[in-house]
């Protein structure tokens, strides 16, 4: 093609494309004219702010990020009092985000995938029920859900005297549910250390091991030594502690209310509880449609070459349906994590709820404001780039 | 070889024990999943059951329906509210007739909804004799409906014009009226609520979203650097936040980037707010689309000498959105679901009225559980017929299948 914004005609005389219909001028003026229409509508949308920020007398600047926030925050779980400053009350909504977030991921995980694999078992009844519960959650709001776990149920259990008593004890009451829950004792980072280090051993030794199984083919019971090992550190932890290294602390009432234990708030557990349903539905479709999309002649096969049912399972269908399952997963995630936000409606202070309370009491809307975004960008990006490195590897695996 | 496949016996008749062993008792394990699920099954149905029949108090429902379908809008105008009824019912009727299976469940289930409510077989004070037979009528229009639109005479663009009339007519002109008029006196969109702002948030939303999210979708995949800079930040940065942010941003911070004069209303901020939401997420489900058409197409398209405008138009799109449907009503039903966060700027839709309910009466405090339930089982019917729906279109237009 020529680069000349010319044709040859039939005839042989050259004739000169007129601007209108040359594709390059077009793209140029095209660029120009959204390249206009876009600052034009930002000069537009600064003029307008400089104006009301001069008349509202807002600012852009950080400065109150170290004055005191001024507002109390409930279950604050780091020291708190409404004298810190307002830049450390922001750094507790986020991390009340972040515990909510993480927790309710890896609940609803492990109950979407058990739903997910309920959804297609030959087992016609355990199949209906789970597809019960799947379009329950996936067609009615979060928010809804939310309530309908928040006030008819967790602000209408009975008062801290009338505790509903469940087995482990678990105290079950107006101001929250108390468990018992083990706590390290003073002599117990011996014990803690060990633990760990056996946890990081077991993991490489299976590793280490399994990679030499598959490169040699000679049996290394790599699952076997692991275990053993993963048993082994905490042990001896335990043995050579003077005493015992981890004490149950059991929540027991005193005065008016109960001490001790693992509280959890009932805001905390309304929300916990709700989104992990709710994502536990979404997440059920996800791993059902991955493993439908596993041919069934994999399968076949797999089993055609002598493997067990559940080697089946962990080495032919799971590998393969992760491929399919990642994608939507991490979405999935990432919804968790903007649907955290909600507990703004049922008054669990996160980070949105903190950056709400800031905006109306100051005036510093603007930088709030871009606060509260800022993090929930930065959590979505961070989440999406950690799991599509994790897909990147297994998808190069496979191939 | 041969012998044994002669010994084998016929098949059994396909009976109801032959069915249980099959799928319910094939294994010991099975038979135990068997056990514990019809456990909870019988056990779970007994407590509905007996909760719903002796166990709820559903007086917030049925002494306030009116209040939860349209909110505080003025009793004397109430017609206006029924003739949109009327009014979209009709055009579900010769929508039906027009365009077949893919309407008709949305036509059945808004007449089998109105005549349900219609016929309710207990007394409810305020669903008078009068509504009931509203209600009765409406539905003969809804069939009125679907009998024009047999008659040869009306086409399908007959009926894009109706929908086109009617969806600036309603809720331009009907539902908030003019000052100063008599026949139509203004109502503040203040006054409305309930069910009704529901369906306006997310039919509004969908409406106005769908052709923004294609737009962005395209100016993505365009190669003018502007243009694709601009759509790239503005959905990864919609998609990155929560919906409440959005509408808070919309509510509050708004006002500070717009001229002092200008005063926006609060319904419509609200819907603003879901649209910008949701057509960034419609935006990337179309791209997904786009990316999935053959590149072979768009060069034939150049090769009969099409321009690029028309083969976006009229080869890429149409392909584009016939492989993203099921992603699209997906987002829709999540648009839908979505509309009950705008009780955050103090709009009372149906969630919010259900919590002006309870908190009217001192008594309804422990009526929680019923209000609440009520609403879920009303956006459970909606998105579940909207879900079923689209698997139909997906059937019938053959997406998916290759």
């Amino acid at each position: 093609m020529s680069s000349d914004p010319s044709t040859t005609t039939a005839s042989g005389v050259t004739e000169r494309i007129p601007i209108w219909r040359d594709e390059r001028a077009l793209r140029i003026a095209a660029q120009v004219v959204s390249a206009v229409l876009i600052i034009g509508a930002l000069i537009w949308i600064g003029v307008n702010f400089r104006d009301s920020a001069d008349s509202r007398g807002m600012s852009l600047t950080f400065e109150f990020l170290n004055l005191p926030a001024e507002f109390p925050i409930s279950d604050p779980i780091l020291p708190y009092d409404p004298s810190k400053s307002f830049g450390y009350a922001f750094g507790v909504g986020l991390i009340k985000t972040l515990i909510v977030a993480v927790s309710g991921i890896i609940f609803a995980t492990i109950l979407g995938t058990l739903i997910g694999i309920a959804r297609l078992s030959d087992n016609w009844l355990l199949s209906k029920l789970a597809l019960i519960y799947i379009e329950f959650h996936r067609n009615i709001p979060l928010l809804v859900l939310l309530f309908l776990w928040y006030f008819p149920v967790f602000t209408s259990l009975p008062k801290v005297e009338e505790a509903i008593i469940w087995p482990g004890p678990i105290y079950l009451t107006q101001r929250g549910i108390y468990l018992t829950w083990p706590r390290l004792t003073e002599v117990g980072d011996l014990w803690l250390i060990l633990t760990i280090v056996g946890i990081v051993l077991s993991i490489t030794t299976f590793f280490i091991l399994r990679r030499i199984r598959e490169r040699t083919g000679r049996e290394t019971y790599f699952g076997l030594i692991s275990i053993v090992i993963l048993l082994f550190f905490p042990v001896i932890g335990w043995l050579i502690t003077p005493g015992s290294p981890l004490q149950l602390d059991v929540p027991y009432l005193s005065g008016f209310n109960f001490e001790g234990g693992l509280r959890l708030t009932p805001e905390f557990a309304a929300l916990l509880i709700g989104l992990t349903m709710y994502t536990a539905a979404f997440i059920a479709e996800v791993v059902r449609a991955g493993i439908q999309a596993v041919h069934r002649g994999q399968m076949e096969a797999a089993r055609a070459v002598g493997l067990k049912p559940f080697q089946v399972l962990g080495l032919v269908i799971i590998p393969q349906a992760l491929r399919v399952i990642i994608p939507p997963l991490i979405s999935q995630y990432l919804n968790l994590t903007k649907n955290s936000s909600l507990a703004f409606f049922i008054g669990y202070q996160e980070v949105f709820s903190v950056g709400k309370i800031a905006i109306n009491q100051a005036g510093r809307a603007i930088p709030v404001f871009a606060m509260v975004m800022a993090s929930y960008l930065a959590m979505s990006l961070l989440t999406s780039l950690i799991l599509n490195i994790y897909n990147r590897r297994i998808q190069f695996v496979e191939k | 070889m041969d012998a044994s496949l002669k010994s084998l016996p016929p098949p059994g008749p396909p009976g109801i024990l032959r069915w249980m062993k099959e799928n319910l008792f094939s294994t010991w394990y099975n038979t135990m999943l068997t056990i514990v699920s019809a456990a909870i099954a019988v056990f779970g149905m007994y407590a509905i059951i007996k909760w719903v029949t002796v166990g709820a108090d559903w007086r917030p429902i049925v002494e306030f329906p009116l209040l939860l379908m349209i909110g505080q809008y003025p009793r004397e105008e109430i017609w206006r509210i029924a003739l949109s009824l009327s009014l979209v019912s009709i055009m579900f009727g010769l929508s039906w007739a027009v365009w077949g299976e893919l309407i008709q469940s949305f036509a059945v289930s808004l007449g089998a909804i109105l005549a349900v409510v219609a016929l309710l077989p207990f007394r409810i004070e305020a669903l008078t004799i009068g509504y009931r037979i509203y209600l009765l009528v409406n539905l003969l229009i809804l069939y009125l409906g679907f009998i024009i639109g047999r008659l040869d005479r009306i086409k399908s663009r007959h009926v894009v014009i109706g929908w086109f009339v009617i969806a600036i007519l309603i809720p331009l002109v009907l539902l908030p009226g003019f000052a100063n008029n008599e026949f139509i006196p203004k109502v503040p969109t203040t006054q409305w609520g309930g069910l009704l702002v529901t369906f306006l948030l997310a039919i509004g939303g969908i409406v106005l979203s769908f052709p923004i999210g294609v737009l962005l979708a395209l100016g993505r995949q365009s190669t003018l650097p502007v243009v694709k800079g601009f759509s790239t930040v503005f959905i990864e940065t919609i998609r990155g936040v929560p919906l409440v942010t959005i509408l808070f941003m919309f509510s509050l911070i708004l006002a500070v980037f717009m001229p002092a004069e200008s005063r926006i209303d609060r319904l419509l901020r609200a819907l603003m707010g879901i649209t910008v939401f949701s057509a960034a997420y419609t935006a990337e489900n179309v791209r997904g689309g786009l990316q999935a058409v053959d590149p072979g197409q768009i060069e034939a398209a150049k090769a009969v000498g099409m321009g690029n405008f028309l083969i976006t138009l009229f080869i890429v799109l149409p392909q584009a959105l016939r492989a993203v449907i099921p992603a699209i009503v997906g987002q829709f039903i999540a648009l839908f679901k979505d509309t009950t966060l705008v009780i955050i700027l103090g709009i009372n839709e149906l969630l919010g009225i259900g919590r002006a309910v309870i908190n009217s009466d001192p008594e309804f405090i422990r009526l929680q559980i019923e209000v609440y339930l009520f609403i879920a089982i009303i956006f459970w019917i909606f998105s579940y017929s909207m879900s079923s729906a689209s698997r139909r279109l997906e059937e019938a237009l053959g997406v998916g299948e290759r």
